[in-house]
């Protein structure tokens, strides 16, 4: 049982590492990806936005898992990362950080 | 978790323990006091012996209510009135001035239109603004409620994938061969069986939270007007914009006529926006169409003319699928065999958690004759308080009910001081006592308390229409003392349990 032997410094920093990349990264991949959805999906705008807040907690809950998941820490970030400015870039395309968004 | 030659189910092992542990007691009470929130029209009840049918029809009560309001806040942001019904028998209203609050509340007596003379008390309300507000102010309840569900659903998804041999662990229940098999077997099963239950629920109480939890998408399509989102997807109908000038309402039983004739049934709620202006809006609010979907149809009146301005058309599938998950999460829609599935559900949920948390103290038990160390000696606390302490709290909530002064002065908030007096005091008190007999003490207090509440009805009130609500007090009673009974009779066995065991449940 390792948790149960004393750990050491590097690796409660690297668990506490990773309860920060999984909640703020998490939830910040989650909240783009609703964003995102929302002005892209196909749809009526309302249904856009509901779908993409639907699937918004799924979305946070897969990140999450894949942080823990993932071989080691800088790699989870290189990845979560990665999907984030994916999103942001797609949401900057979408005009989601304009002044006058079309409505 | 970080550590080279893990593989992923190990990670996802840890990831499930301690998720688990973290927020497990919140989330045990959180399970309690919305498993109890199925029946919380039946609670409610109980607490009011005093009501028993309506004495006024819809449109008079609707009438009195907005005299009464105007009384108290004529300039008011909006009323609410909750007309009375075979089962609310009184009108209840709400009247604010700002979307944050404070929202006054009422009860009103519908054949006076004056304050109900039922005792003063939240009724089964209180329990389920518990289950999502914690009794905290309701924007920080309800986050630190969205952040334990979030982390449940993640602890449900590793769980799963922890237990690869999720069937065959299944049948396997091995009470007998260590404390420690016996805590996870059980976990299991009841994990397990309801497995489908703990996923739907957890996730729609994520989605009835999702408007303040992720705002994102109404945010960038809206520019954070979350009303036009509403209105657009057909969850609520649009009203008018204030006028900015002084203006009268035509009573409001006639707009409660109209809608009962435009609709076929009276509305449940009326709703009046911005009544003291001349452009004021009344949205009748009609109960849900038989279905899953927690949508309700509205039509919206001129205040001052009692004309239609718009009513809820078509839902989206996406929306519709939205307000079935929140259909599902409250089972309004659920009759009554189905309603006590849901509860028993519930309740296997919060066993769940529970055994989950004994069996992280029992899988660390020290061997031999090491001192436990703090952080054990802390979750054993927790557990014991949160575990047996809350039926304590929530038995003496139901006791004060019965015997405080029926006309104390803040009578409300004693009830709910009760509450956490209680499940403190116990909480603290079991606490003290010695490993082996705490539990079984800690369990047989809130068994005796229980048994005092059918007691306590009987004596005080004694009306044959509780008999149910009592006979379901008795049988937790003999639940909580058969875990006390169990409690004391396991033997200390957690010494057995061998490492090769307890690799199962990894941390």
């Amino acid at each position: 049982m390792s948790a149960r032997s004393m750990p050491g410094l590097t690796y409660r920093l690297a668990v506490a590492g990773r309860v920060m990349l999984a909640a703020v990264g998490g939830y910040g991949v989650a909240a783009l990806s609703a964003a995102l959805l929302a002005l892209i999906l196909p749809m009526a705008r309302s249904e856009a936005v509901s779908t993409g807040t639907l699937a918004s907690f799924a979305i946070m809950a897969g990140a999450v898992v894949w942080v823990f998941a993932a071989r080691n820490l800088a790699r989870a970030a290189l990845v979560l990362g990665g999907i984030a400015a994916l999103l942001a870039g797609g949401l900057w395309l979408a005009g989601a950080f304009s002044a006058a968004v079309a409505s | 978790m970080s550590r080279p030659g893990k593989s992923v189910r190990q990670s996802m092992a840890w990831l499930h323990t301690w998720s688990g542990l973290v927020v497990g007691w919140v989330l045990f009470a959180i399970f309690v006091t919305g498993t109890a929130s199925y029946y919380r029209a039946e609670i409610s009840h109980w607490m009011r012996p005093e009501l028993s049918e309506p004495t006024a029809d819809p449109a008079t009560a609707a009438t009195r209510a907005a005299i009464y309001l105007k009384r108290q806040m004529p300039d008011a942001l909006a009323w609410s009135v909750k007309l009375p019904t075979a089962e609310h028998p009184s009108t209840e209203i709400y009247w604010w001035n700002h979307p944050a609050g404070p929202y006054h509340h009422a009860l009103l007596d519908p054949a006076t239109g004056e304050a109900s003379q039922a005792r003063d008390t939240r009724g089964g309300d209180f329990l389920y603004r518990f289950h999502f507000e914690l009794s905290l102010p309701p924007i920080w309840g309800r986050w630190i409620v969205g952040t334990c569900a979030m982390i449940l659903l993640i602890s449900l998804i590793t769980g799963i994938i922890t237990h690869r041999r999720i069937f065959a662990d299944f049948f396997t229940f091995r009470r007998d061969k260590s404390a420690q098999r016996g805590w996870l077997d059980a976990h299991n099963v009841v994990g397990v069986l309801a497995l489908p239950f703990h996923l739907m629920i957890v996730y729609t109480g994520l989605i009835e939270l999702g408007p303040m939890l992720m705002p994102w998408g109404v945010k960038v399509a809206y520019r954070h007007d979350i009303l036009a989102y509403y209105a657009e997807s057909g969850i609520m109908a649009a009203t008018r914009k204030p006028a900015g000038q002084p203006g009268s309402l035509m009573p409001l039983g006639d707009i409660v006529t109209r809608a009962m004739a435009a609709h076929g049934e009276a509305p449940e709620v009326v709703m009046v926006t911005m009544p003291g202006d001349a452009a004021a809006s009344v949205t009748a609010f009609f109960e849900e169409p038989p279905g899953l979907a927690h949508l309700h149809p509205q039509i919206v009146y001129a205040g001052d003319t009692g004309a239609e301005l718009s009513r809820t058309g078509e839902v989206g599938a996406a929306t519709r699928t939205g307000a079935v998950m929140v259909g599902l999460h409250e089972a309004h829609f659920a009759a009554a065999p189905l309603r006590a599935l849901f509860f028993l559900c519930g309740i296997m949920g919060a066993a769940t958690i529970a055994s989950g948390l004994v069996l992280w103290t029992v899988a660390r038990a020290p061997k031999g004759a090491n001192p436990a160390g703090f952080g054990l000696r802390l979750v054993r606390v927790l557990n014991l308080g949160t575990i047996a302490g809350l039926p304590t709290g929530l038995a003496a909530y139901f006791l004060a009910n019965r015997l405080l002064p029926v006309d104390l002065a803040e009578r409300a908030g004693w009830e709910v001081r009760a509450f956490f007096t209680a499940w403190i005091l116990a909480a603290l008190v079991a606490s003290l006592y010695p490993k082996a007999k705490a539990w079984p003490f800690a369990l047989g207090i809130a068994a005796l308390a229980f048994l005092a509440i059918p007691v306590a009805d009987t004596l005080t009130v004694g009306q044959a229409r509780f008999l149910g609500f009592d006979a379901a007090m008795l049988v937790v009673a003999i639940l909580l003392a058969v875990g006390a009974r169990l409690a004391a009779k396991r033997p200390e066995r957690s010494r057995v349990a061998r490492p090769t065991l307890s690799r199962a449940v990894e941390a």
